[in-house]
């Protein structure tokens, strides 16, 4: 496992999030993206941290823990559960699929000796599966962190691994 | 890892293969090892590097240099050159490399693009390319010249309905929100385009933001809302960026803001990103999402248009609806309902993917046929195979069959066969595609997308879902066809949101056209298109395998055995048919069976 993060770190984070965003109740999902975005996922630390900056009985502004807990286990691209040092996304979507998409699924979970949404031992890969990505006509996509690879093939996964090791 | 200075992609598509590419690679392969320049030079096979017709040809990195037209025995000079001297050869240099645009190409035969018309033509990051092809003089015609009942009026006569894909007429829920005796009222675009397969909206996003958000203000004026949502996905990262780009010069331009054009109509807009939930593509679950709370769906009524965002009147039409509406105001409704049938009027856009030789994006007519939209517009089958089905309106719609090939294409058509129009998705299925695994797989999608707020949908569609892969694995029984059809009705009749009421109509509609491919599963164990795993094996025909253990090097479980320059083996007790054998083999020589 990944070390936790600091906890003056979390602070730090949640607090410049929600200087950015407010503290209205539209702004909980912005605020809980830009955690997830800056550490990986969202620890309990600081769902904790954001509740006891957001919620003021004096001005009005309530906030439960399990509001944010609830929230970031309904949206998928919010996680609750550290993620290894790089995040494969695949798309494994009807046209993704019908164009080859399930010989390198299978491919990479051979690979990598994971299944969707584990972790390599090591914690160096994360295997997800993701929403369309729109990029339907150069299918098999997947996502390496922020980097698309299209029209993929069986073949060019270890090369494409290679490049993050 | 071991490190190149050149590495040289030799592309290997269908065309390149034909013109000699895998000579190309031996040629290059022995040539190096003949130059002794095997460590410093890599050669790897791609595919779509963009000219195969007049390949095979390859690009050189770092160089990139694109070479195109070497036969093998201009491999010797070729390495002698440019890798030992270091002279790029002109001669054979593809120059312009062609940028392929692989959604949206020059029109296509039968095309006629409203919505998709500047997209690839202007520069969507700049106002003015806008501007300069009549941007916003639609927006100064109804500030000027027209009332919003007005405006309304010429929306319900051009027969717009919600490209979104449950048709509403687009001017009827316009007057509906404007009615309502409320305030503020809001207008929200929902960009949450989740059915996979469809990227018509982010295309327009990233192509053409300003169309939406001129049709957006004019919304505003006729409805009477001073603020708007663009409720778009987390997934279009590059049309966020456009979009909010947009506003601001919107904005700067004096289109948003307070005194628009300098009346006294004020309106502002801002982009709300999603979090990964494709049921915030609802409209109830949208609002939820955009008020921070869990997109979960709520019963309607009371509608959005009298209860919405904040429990305001709310008007909410997707990215499509509202790119239609500056050009339905500048060229009239009786121009927009001139295309279209008696009941679906206008354009639609549809995201052709699959098995079709030239996939992307397209805008025709409405009334059109499956027939000419695959056949004629997508170019038809790819690969010389047969056409089996088309899946119509995303995850929620219905597979078609041959059969079904002239329906004209409009909202009730598409209803009475099964399917529906949906978002405008087309996925293209050949021969080679199994229905039952093509269920199985919707059913996947809309089992892990439910929200799991109403019981049917939540334990409905995982047990149609296991039962789906019970006869996948060939485990099916007598009766349990029938078991399935019945939970499919179930489901369907008892959801609280279209998505569960529309999730079980992939299943029904292949249960309907393809039974036989149903039977064939549960009595035979047999999967007539060779796709589900468990009732599948892999042979290798000795007559035609060369031993060049290829597949035995690929092979994940080490379940492939033979000498090389032998005829191989698969061992059927170690085979995980994944497959990859069949993909690497250069000859042909593996078969699946069923």
């Amino acid at each position: 496992m990944q070390a936790p993060p600091i906890e003056s770190e979390v602070k730090a984070i949640v607090q410049q999030a929600i200087e950015k965003h407010g503290k209205t109740p539209d702004a909980l999902i912005p605020i809980l993206s830009e955690i997830n975005h800056a550490l990986g996922y969202i620890p309990a630390t600081a769902m904790r941290e954001m509740q006891k900056q957001i919620h003021d009985p004096a001005k009005q502004t309530y906030l439960a823990e399990g509001q944010l807990y609830s929230l970031a286990s309904f949206y998928d691209m919010l996680s609750t559960k550290p993620r290894g040092k790089h995040v494969i996304k695949f798309c494994e979507n009807a046209p993704c699929h019908v164009v080859g998409g399930k010989a390198i699924w299978d491919a990479l979970r051979d690979t990598l000796k994971v299944e969707n949404g584990e972790t390599t031992p090591d914690n160096q890969w994360t295997l997800v599966t993701t929403s369309c990505l729109g990029l339907c006509s150069v299918g098999p996509v997947l996502l390496v962190d922020e980097d698309m690879y299209g029209n993929v093939t069986v073949e060019q996964i270890p090369q494409i691994l290679g490049r993050y090791e | 890892m071991a490190f190149y200075r050149s590495h040289i992609l030799v592309c290997v598509d269908p065309e390149c293969l034909e013109k000699g590419a895998h000579e190309l690679i031996d040629a290059l392969q022995d040539e190096l090892v003949a130059q002794g320049l095997l460590k410093e030079i890599q050669v790897l096979e791609t595919s779509r590097i963009g000219s195969c017709a007049s390949g095979p040809e390859m690009m050189v990195y770092p160089e990139g240099v694109h070479y195109v037209g070497m036969s093998a025995d201009d491999v010797p000079f070729l390495v002698e050159e440019h890798f030992l001297k270091g002279r790029i050869i002109e001669k054979f240099r593809e120059v312009h490399k062609p940028v392929v645009d692989e959604e949206l190409g020059p029109l296509r035969p039968k095309e006629v693009r409203v919505v998709l018309r500047n997209c690839g033509e202007i520069d969507p990051m700049n106002i003015e390319d806008y501007l300069a092809v009549d941007g916003y003089q639609a927006l100064g015609k109804v500030i000027g010249e027209m009332t919003p009942e007005n405006v309304i009026d010429e929306m319900i006569r051009s027969g717009l309905r919600g490209r979104g894909g449950a048709g509403f007429p687009a001017g009827k829920k316009w007057a509906l929100t404007r009615q309502v005796q409320d305030n503020p009222k809001y207008m929200v675009c929902n960009a949450d385009e989740g059915d996979p397969g469809a990227f018509m909206n982010r295309r327009v996003l990233e192509g053409d933001p300003h169309s939406v958000i001129e049709g957006m203000i004019i919304g505003a004026y006729a409805v009477g809302a001073s603020y708007g949502y663009i409720y778009c996905r987390a997934e279009y990262p590059l049309a966020v960026e456009t979009l909010n780009l947009a506003i601001n010069q919107a904005r700067e331009f004096g289109f948003l803001g307070n005194n628009i054009l300098g009346t006294d109509f004020n309106f502002d807009l801002e982009v709300r990103v999603g979090a990964g939930a494709f049921v915030c593509g609802e409209e109830t679950a949208l609002m939820a999402s955009i008020m921070g709370q869990r997109g979960e769906p709520r019963p309607r009524p009371p509608f959005p248009s009298v209860k919405g965002v904040w429990g305001k009147p709310s008007n909410n039409n997707n990215v499509e609806t509202y790119a239609n509406v500056p050009q339905i105001i500048l060229k009239g409704a009786d121009w927009y309902a001139s295309m279209g049938t008696a009941r679906s009027k206008g354009t639609k856009t549809f995201a052709v993917g699959g098995n079709v030789a030239k996939p992307g994006l397209i805008e025709v007519p409405m009334g059109i046929t499956l027939r000419e939209i695959i056949f004629d517009v997508a170019g038809g089958i790819k690969d010389g195979k047969q056409y089996k089905a088309v899946q119509t309106g995303g995850p929620m719609g219905g597979c078609l069959t041959a059969e079904h090939l002239d329906l004209p294409l409009d909202y009730e058509a598409l209803a009475e066969a099964g399917s529906m129009m949906g978002s405008g998705g087309l996925v293209v299925m050949d021969e080679s595609s199994c229905m039952v695994d093509i269920a199985r797989f919707f059913m996947e999608f809309t089992q892990a997308e439910s929200c799991g707020k109403c019981t049917p949908c939540r334990i409905g569609t995982r047990r149609i879902l296991e039962m789906l892969k019970k006869i996948c694995d060939g485990k099916g029984k007598a009766g349990d066809i029938e078991k399935l059809e019945d939970l499919c009705h179930e489901v369907a009749k008892s959801s609280l949101c279209g998505l569960g009421q529309g999730a079980p109509n992939p299943v029904l509609s292949t249960l309907k056209h393809f039974r036989d491919e149903y039977e064939a599963h549960v009595f035979e164990k047999r999967c007539p298109a060779k796709v589900c795993r468990k009732l599948i094996r892999f042979e290798i025909q000795a007559s035609t395998c060369t031993g060049c253990t290829v597949c035995a090097r690929n092979c994940p479980v080490e379940a492939i055995g033979g000498e090389r320059r032998q005829a191989h083996h698969i061992d059927v007790n170690k085979c995980i048919r994944c497959g990859i054998c069949v993909q690497v083999c250069n000859f042909n020589a593996i078969s699946v069976e069923s």
